[in-house]
């Protein structure tokens, strides 16, 4: 059975797809800020942790700096993860109703 | 042999165009290749648009001249790929056609958001342009021993050929062969300094401490004001999501899904990009020491910037012909990065001026077209006489501002369009104008435009003042010191009291001379923290005031189109 546009968008299965979607894009940017801006207010305020040793030359912030980079990739993973998976079978579930 | 492979690129890249000017007679195809960019092809016109010849090389200088430091700002870069997928990129896909006004207009008045939108835009690319202009125009300079002037022009031209005849479709296979070469240029780069190290990154860093000390490793004087250093960070991050030039290339692919491809391959790139820089400036500072120089000292002789350290190590790494290697990249690299902002501000004028204001909307393909293609001719001239009007300024300032007016100007309303159903025409207007205006007003009243640039004259006058009284002293207590070393344990105590006078005596003087220092109005060099709030209120204020209840209606009918691409052109 074929759904109007207005049924559809007022459905509850529509509606939780929306909210589900910003759920996990703020949380994923709440996530990104943490590492960015942690980061950056380490080396503003924790500049000695950040110059602590590991080994003979590498240190803290080194390994941190190059984690910010890989940590805010794996964060972009994720999200296709979930939305090639999730997101995307209830797109198509919905679009087959409008049919 | 730099001239030999550079013009290999121009004839192939030209070919390029001329077939992809067969193919673009219509508006899909000139704004956006038809929807024909795979995600994959896509990321990597993303990247290739994105990793402008100034992050290569301005990077690699900053790490070799200033170590840890270069590594930080280079953080900065990546993280805004990551915000531009979660927050942006498939919503924008859906709503839009060619341009990011297109999403912003959705449901509101078109006409003035039209304006408004447009004029953030050119604020944007324009200084962004001018940016990359003058920075093309020096660093062809130094590399090819080219005048300024034929520079510009070389540049100008060559990219309008691009842009005129290829449209969107030319622009973007110049862009993935550009990031195909930085990549691949920049991976042998490193492969073949970290060659030198053993392929251990560890050992280069234990050498770079050996020559430097660990300071070089450690973060330096980037960041002393951690609210300026926040402020930079949002205005690099979210700046990159009212980018028109980054915006405009999502709708070449044909929906969301491909959209979403584009944002991950595009972090990928990028960011291996940025992991792998800083280890090519810091063999630089290390490779490049000899008969007794520094690699520092020799790349800020060459260059004060440290602009040319990465073509100093390809040279010591392989030779002249490598060197010219790196040095065509870094010049298509300039070309790709001019050819994508030349295109997105012909696409504002033409598509959201004229079509959609002027013409309210009513014009046939072959006119859409047509205008298209004299916009982006104004817009190459344009180009080219900033380039040749700002030569010699100091225009590193520019990029920030492109940034921090796209993060305030630009990305607000395009988020508040997509999300809140209460968005009204005023609100977007208010926000675009007020955003872009106050990033715009708070930079001039900054540090680096109201001190470095308006008030130069009287700056550098107190910095000689102290320099001068640094040479007078420093010697003074350098000489007490070295008698305290050879003294005796009795005679030690006074003169360790008279050094300390003598320093307190001159930190006092240099306190007094600080003083008459010009202040500039506006305390933070990056506006961004500010502009970009003020901007969010102004949009909800305006959209309090002056509600807009036609839009509102439409809000849930767009969510379809949206969340579900329903309708997606």
């Amino acid at each position: 059975m074929a759904k109007s546009v207005h049924e559809i968008v007022s459905s509850e299965k529509f509606k939780k797809l929306v909210s589900k979607r910003w759920a996990v894009s703020f949380f994923l940017t709440f996530l990104l800020f943490v590492i960015y801006y942690g980061y950056i207010g380490m080396i503003g305020y924790a500049k000695d942790v950040l110059k602590f040793k590991i080994g003979e030359a590498i240190n803290i912030g080194i390994i941190l700096g190059v984690g910010v980079i890989i940590g805010s990739w794996f964060l972009t993973v994720l999200y296709v993860f979930w939305a090639n998976n999730s997101y995307d079978k209830t797109v198509q579930e919905l679009k087959k109703e409008l049919k | 042999m730099a001239i030999l492979f550079f013009v290999i690129f121009i004839i192939l890249t030209l070919g390029i165009t001329y077939w992809a000017a067969k193919k673009t007679k219509t508006t899909s195809e000139f704004y956006a290749a038809g929807r024909s960019v795979t995600g994959f092809q896509n990321g990597l016109a993303l990247a290739g648009d994105y990793m402008s010849a100034a992050s290569f090389l301005g990077i690699a200088g900053m790490v070799a001249l200033n170590g840890y430091d270069g590594m930080i700002y280079a953080t900065g870069w990546l993280v805004g790929w990551p915000a531009l997928m979660f927050l942006i990129a498939e919503p924008l896909r859906n709503l839009g056609k060619y341009t990011f006004a297109d999403v912003v207009a959705f449901r509101l008045k078109q006409k003035p958001i039209r304006v408004a939108a447009a004029i953030g835009s050119i604020l944007t690319v324009l200084p962004y342009t001018i940016a990359q202009m003058v920075g093309s125009g020096n660093l062809i300079k130094l590399m090819f021993n080219i005048p300024y002037e034929t520079a510009e022009i070389i540049v100008g031209v060559v990219m309008l050929i691009y842009v005129l005849f290829g449209g969107m479709l030319a622009t973007t296979w110049v862009q993935i062969i550009k990031a195909c070469l930085l990549l691949g240029g920049v991976t042998l780069l490193t492969l073949l300094a970290l060659s030198k190290f053993g392929f251990n990154p560890a050992t280069l860093y234990a050498e770079v401490q050996k020559m430097y000390g660990s300071k070089m490793l450690e973060p330096g004087g980037l960041v002393t004001n951690p609210l300026d250093a926040f402020s930079l960070g949002l205005a690099l991050m979210l700046g990159l999501l009212g980018l028109p030039h980054i915006l405009m290339r999502f709708y070449t692919v044909p929906d969301a899904k491909e959209a979403r491809k584009s944002v991950i391959y595009a972090t990928s790139f990028i960011g291996y990009f940025y992991i792998i820089i800083p280890l090519v400036g810091f063999s630089a500072s290390v490779l490049l020491t000899k008969n007794g120089v520094t690699g520092k000292e020799f790349i800020s002789s060459v260059d004060k910037g440290g602009n040319m350290a990465a073509l100093l190590l390809a040279q010591e790494l392989a030779g002249a012909p490598f060197m010219g290697f790196i040095a065509a990249v870094a010049f298509a690299t300039i070309l790709a990065v001019v050819a994508g902002l030349t295109l997105a501000a012909a696409s504002t004028m033409a598509h959201d001026i004229y079509v959609n204001v002027i013409k309210h909307g009513h014009a046939d393909e072959k006119e859409q077209v047509k205008v298209a293609r004299t916009a982006t001719v104004i817009f190459g001239v344009v180009a080219i006489a900033l380039g040749i009007l700002f030569k010699g300024q100091n225009v590193a300032f520019m990029v920030g501002l492109a940034f921090a007016i796209a993060a305030s100007g630009n990305f607000p309303a395009l988020l508040l369009s997509i999300l809140w159903k209460k968005f009204s025409t005023a609100g977007a207007v208010a926000s675009i104008i007020i955003g872009a205006l106050t990033a715009t007003i708070l930079i001039i009243l900054s540090p680096t435009v109201w001190v470095d640039l308006f008030h130069a004259k009287e700056k550098s006058v107190v910095m000689k003042e102290i320099s001068d009284l640094e040479a007078k002293v420093k010697p003074q207590i350098e000489a007490l010191k070295k008698q305290i070393s050879i003294a005796e344990p009795s005679a030690k105590p006074i003169l360790e009291a008279q050094t300390k006078a003598l320093e307190d005596n001159f930190n006092l003087q240099k306190k007094e001379i600080m003083a008459k220092m010009p202040k500039a109005i506006f305390p933070l060099k990056n506006p961004a923290v500010f502009s970009l709030a003020i901007s969010f209120i102004a949009g909800w204020l305006f959209s309090i005031l002056a509600p807009d209840k036609e839009a509102e209606k439409k809000f849930e009918e767009e969510k379809l189109r949206t969340y579900l691409g329903v309708g997606a052109e």
